[in-house]
């Protein structure tokens, strides 16, 4: 569940946490493309320590490096799914520049994996759903999506707490053959959905009960204003981009591999 | 099913210390109803009591087996646990077979399933529901199936989690009996409780805990007639309580919580009066 624990949003005061969250999901967007695009590792490694200023600013270290320790086991995952690939499609054979690869296609999932959780670490769901609205997407869907956000911690710690239950009655969660491990999740999965269905038609009812949706021209008590630190965010957005772009056009063959370095 | 809990210290991953060096034995046959405001730590400190939660420091025994060194399905054959959202746990079709899961999980006889079903049912006036979806019955009669189901393996002890939340008064009575009659059988009953006045009508021994440490320890008859440490824990003092501690003027006892015993008392007084 830490994964959930390195998304779920804490009220602090920082720089960061009072930027304009469209841009800094632009930011985390640019990020994506752009780890999508390189596949060596340096480029990779250069992402991966771009957002360390972010983090420490908005002191959310703590949090951040359980959501990677999180993502650990996928990452493990996918490095040794690479390795094993390659090993098998090279006819049994492994060089050097094979874990190079298989490293840089972990350090991709694990650079989107942390911008994101500091996107979400730092962005609250209010600001988030206001966010949205101001991009005209129609409030009852801003809502849902927020509604959506907020609820994956607690829909978390309620698969805890059933799981606790099931266990507290004789449940072993890793015992038996892999289909039978798959189905003994099935007493933690059901009353999970049903108390979420439970969940949402009460908390329809509650919102309905205080005139959900009874003014069709909503107003907000806050409303979203670029800062200058979030015309400092866009001129960062942009030299990445263009550094990104020079990078790509001219130089995207010849960057160099880790391997090369050593003389491998 | 002595258990043994020697200075435990827990903490949630989120670095929230619950527990706060914890010492406390619970003896064969004892009924503990554990109290205190939200957040104490009441519920963090049953959960070691079937390895649900290992101490980060300390120790938990149960009749002398450390729980760090044992699994959750070993200990929970011995120790049932009822949470307290019924919701938590009922997944399956029937309530039948909603009991039967950890049956089948211990690995019980289909013929002592069968009847261990029946006697659970009809101790918790559930058997016109047999073959219901447990979804479909009330909140209350849930949690009646949420009891049932841990009831039906015999643990030898048995923790409730707030029991008595959304039954109406004669449920509570029957629980209250039915606590009674497992003590009787030399059972170890743990609550964990917010509501006084059934624990002043039980009259156990009550354990208050305040953020993550146990502040009292002894008869509920002491420690529900303590107007001071109550009021620390926000806990309002039973009614009866509250009517003897307003009435020592005329020379009644202080600690009563129970209506029998207030009975007595008041009859005394007034004898000791005409006299």
């Amino acid at each position: 569940m830490s994964v959930f624990e390195g998304l779920r949003f804490r009220k602090v005061y920082s720089p960061i946490h009072s930027l304009d969250p469209r841009i800094k999901f632009i930011y985390v967007i640019v990020i994506f493309v752009i780890a999508i695009i390189f596949w060596q590792v340096i480029p990779l490694l250069i992402l991966f320590f771009m957002q360390l200023p972010f983090v420490l600013l908005a002191r959310v270290q703590k949090q951040w490096l359980r959501s990677l320790r999180g993502a650990a086991f996928l990452a493990t995952f996918i490095f040794l799914l690479n390795i094993l690939a390659t090993y098998i499609s090279s006819g049994f054979v492994l060089l050097a520049f094979d874990f190079e690869r298989a490293f840089a296609l972990t350090l991709r999932f694990v650079v989107l994996v942390e911008s994101f959780s500091v996107f979400f670490l730092t962005t609250s769901p209010d600001h988030l759903g206001l966010a949205l609205e101001e991009t005209r997407v129609p409030y009852e869907f801003a809502f849902a999506f927020t509604t959506a956000v907020r609820f994956v911690p607690v829909l978390a710690e309620e698969a805890q707490t059933i799981m606790d239950a099931q266990k507290a009655r004789g449940l072993e969660l890793e015992k038996g053959s892999l289909l039978k491990r798959i189905r003994n999740y099935v007493p933690v999965l059901i009353p999970l959905i049903v108390s979420a269905i439970r969940r949402s038609l009460e908390l329809a009812e509650a919102m309905e009960s205080r005139a959900w949706g009874a003014t069709k021209k909503r107003t907000n008590l806050y409303s979203l204003r670029l800062h200058r630190g979030d015309f400092a965010l866009i001129a960062i957005i942009i030299g990445i981009i263009i550094v990104a772009a020079y990078v790509y056009i001219y130089f995207f063959a010849s960057i160099p591999a880790i391997t090369q370095f050593l003389q491998l | 099913m002595v258990i043994t809990a020697e200075d435990v210290h827990f903490s949630y991953p989120n670095n929230v210390e619950a527990l706060k060096g914890v010492s406390l034995q619970i003896k064969d046959g004892e009924f503990v109803a554990i109290m205190g405001q939200n957040g104490a730590g009441k519920s963090t400190l049953v959960k070691h009591f079937n390895g649900l939660l290992k101490p980060s420091q300390g120790s938990v025994r149960v009749d002398g087996v450390e729980t760090s060194k044992t699994s959750v399905a070993a200990l929970a054959r011995n120790v049932g646990f009822v949470f307290q959202n019924p919701d938590h746990q009922l997944f399956s079709e029937t309530v039948e077979d909603e009991i039967a899961f950890a049956l089948k999980n211990f690995g019980f006889e289909q013929e002592v399933i069968e009847k261990r079903i029946t006697w659970a049912l009809n101790l918790l006036s559930l058997t016109q529901y047999r073959k219901t979806s447990p979804f479909l019955l009330s909140g209350g009669e849930r949690k009646r199936v949420a009891l049932a189901s841990v009831l039906a393996w015999d643990p030898q002890m048995l923790i409730l989690d707030e029991p008595t939340i959304g039954q109406d008064h004669e449920q509570k009575e029957k629980l209250r009996q039915f606590i009674v009659q497992m003590q009787t059988q030399k059972k170890t009953v743990v609550t964990v409780t917010h509501d006084v006045e059934f624990v002043a009508e039980c009259n156990p021994r009550v354990v208050l805990m305040k953020e993550g440490k146990i502040v009292a320890d002894g008869p509920g008859k002491i420690i529900l007639t303590n107007q001071q440490l109550l009021t620390e824990s926000s806990i309002v003092l039973p009614q009866i309580a509250q009517i003897f501690t307003k009435l020592t003027s005329l020379g009644l006892p202080k600690d009563i919580i129970d209506i029998y015993e207030a009975k007595q008392a008041i009859l005394q007084t007034k004898e000791s009066k005409r006299r």
